[in-house]
């Protein structure tokens, strides 16, 4: 801005550029770090990695955790990446016509329909997981009404498996898909839209030719949005997932507070990130696109 | 449009069949709440005795209580952060680490939480063998944690409110020969406040929400409702939990209506004084 500068430009740039640095850039570090010391049964419970010997600074890092974790771990990483990549493409399903549908409606619906995927957002993401264990559990509402209108004749086991966790990440991340591609399709050109009927395209062709492509950066930005969160997901593989559903949120959060491995819990920390990379630098790219400059 | 009217059934029915994904799971938790019977499965008559049980249950009052304040404090320092952080990254086009700047606002609006929970717990525990702070983990470090995730979903809502913004407004005040100190607080600030509202509205809901960073950095002393909720569900079921859920949801609901309402009206005032 003209006529900003000095003090004050660098006070807005300063204070949460700081504030990021110590406790978002400066916290990765550390987890590197500690990825590499060995679990100790002391306060806190790993190894230093610099001591103090009568020869000097002794370094203790070990590849340990990372040996481990090739050998243990990397099930739940397949896992992890498998029920995400599936949940991305069924939330994009879903949730394009759903966003389309909105994006042709008249102007007071509109912002009524958007409200209301926007409103699970703003609810406790604990509840609505919570929500559908009373509807899968073997006695569950699902159960009961297939039982009742006699389409099955046992219970069906929709609980605690990959089912039921892959119906959670749908369920929860279906509006960081919509809203983004909300946002691409409202910005549409129409006149592009109706050349292309006009010209004797059927709707079909005008969808997969016109529209479609002119929505890449919206689908791009909401896949990123719901992929990234759901690899790393524990509140629904805890709830809803069994013992053949572990994914590495949960194999983090066991190592860390069942087992109290510290270093272990970095180690999969350190590589889930590495993992996530690509897509983060990605989600930098249109995830920024996608807001207005 | 030509495509458009072939589709109209079509388009009807995604709606429903979206929106009927998203609320039915939540009708069916609010619905069970005012189950007289115990199993949250079988429905035996209206009653509103988990609302009395869950009045005469402590321990949710508590974490509640404990929820609020952290998350009062923590929306208030990433409203604060935020709005510097948004207005850096839409009016300074060139700085030194802008694209680091970039990264870290971004970054944790998509990073797992257990990796933000487990980085700023080996944090805190390094902090303290360092510099001796914090002694120890509790609402303060809670309120860190929501501060810093908190700050990056202002900065979003800054950042498109900003872009929005007439700057012509702020030039004829620099032009007048207002101080760009002034300029920020009486012009630009005042402009973009539906931002600002509902960004301190999103950051307090977030803090409410969160259960897994707030494990890793919460010590003893802090129990947050998350927190409470989460080992209440793991021992199972209970239709106490639909209470609190639904208690829960009509506050949230009649805060973001609030918020939904109170924006147009700001910015109807806000065009009416301009025009």
């Amino acid at each position: 801005m003209i006529g900003i500068g000095g003090w004050l430009r660098r006070g807005l740039i300063g204070l949460p550029f700081a504030w990021l640095a110590l406790f978002f850039l400066l916290p990765l570090a550390i987890v590197v770090g500690i990825s590499f010391a060995e679990s100790a049964d002391s306060i806190p419970p790993y190894t230093a990695l610099l001591a103090r010997s009568p020869a000097g600074l002794e370094t203790h890092a070990t590849l340990m955790n990372y040996r481990e974790l090739a050998q243990g771990c990397l099930r739940a990483y397949g896992n992890s990446l498998g029920f995400a990549a599936l949940a991305t493409v069924l939330c994009l399903l879903i949730g394009y016509p759903v966003a389309f549908a909105i994006s042709r409606a008249p102007g007071v619906w509109r912002q009524l329909l958007l409200f209301f995927v926007m409103l699970p957002f703003w609810t406790s993401f604990l509840i609505r997981v919570y929500a559908w264990i009373a509807i899968l559990q073997p006695s569950g509402l699902l159960n009961r009404i297939l039982l009742a209108t006699g389409v099955i004749d046992a219970p069906l086991p929709l609980l605690y498996n990959g089912f039921a966790v892959e119906l959670g990440l749908v369920y929860s991340y279906l509006p960081f898909m919509i809203l983004p591609l909300y946002g691409s399709l409202s910005r549409l050109d129409e006149n592009l839209v109706e050349a292309a009927a006009d010209l004797g395209a059927w709707p079909w062709r005008v969808f997969v030719q016109v529209i479609l492509p002119l929505t890449l950066p919206g689908i791009a930005a909401g896949a990123l949005l719901v992929f990234i969160p759901a690899v790393g997901e524990f509140v629904i593989p805890d709830l809803l997932g069994g013992p053949g559903t572990v994914m590495v949120g949960k194999l983090l959060w066991q190592e860390f507070f069942d087992n109290v491995d510290w270093p272990a819990a970095a180690a999969i920390a350190v590589v889930l990130v590495l993992v996530l990379t690509l897509p983060l630098l990605l989600a930098q790219r249109f995830v920024e696109g996608e807001e207005p400059t | 449009m030509t495509a458009g009217r072939g589709t109209r059934a079509f388009r009807l029915a995604a709606l429903l069949a979206g929106f009927g994904f998203l609320y039915l799971p939540i009708a069916v938790l609010v619905a069970y709440s005012f189950n007289a019977s115990r199993l949250v499965t079988v429905w035996v008559g209206f009653s509103i005795r988990w609302y009395q049980a869950l009045i005469e249950d402590d321990k949710f009052g508590a974490a509640a209580l404990t929820s609020l304040e952290i998350g009062t404090m923590a929306a208030s320092i990433a409203l604060v952060l935020g709005t510097c952080a948004g207005f850096a990254m839409s009016r300074f086009r060139r700085f030194r680490g802008r694209l680091l700047f970039g990264f870290m606002l971004m970054a944790p609006l998509v990073v797992p939480e257990v990796i933000l929970g487990l980085s700023l717990l080996l944090l805190f525990v390094a902090m303290q063998s360092w510099i001796g702070w914090p002694t120890s983990r509790g609402i303060v470090t809670v309120t860190i944690a929501h501060a810093t995730f908190g700050a990056c979903f202002v900065a979003v809502l800054v950042r498109a409110q900003l872009a929005g913004f007439d700057r012509s407004l702020e030039e004829a005040a620099l032009d007048l020969g207002a101080r760009p100190w002034t300029v920020l607080w009486w012009i630009t600030l005042p402009g973009i406040s539906p931002a600002l509202v509902s960004g301190w509205l999103l950051a307090f809901t977030l803090s409410l929400d969160d259960l897994v960073v707030a494990s890793f950095v919460s010590g003893p002393s802090a129990t947050t409702l998350p927190m409470a909720v989460y080992s209440s569900v793991r021992i199972g079921v209970t239709p106490e939990i639909n209470a609190l859920a639904t208690v829960f949801l009509a506050v949230v609901f009649v805060m973001v209506a609030l918020a939904a309402s109170l924006i147009p009206r700001q910015e109807r005032r806000r065009l009416g004084v301009h025009s």
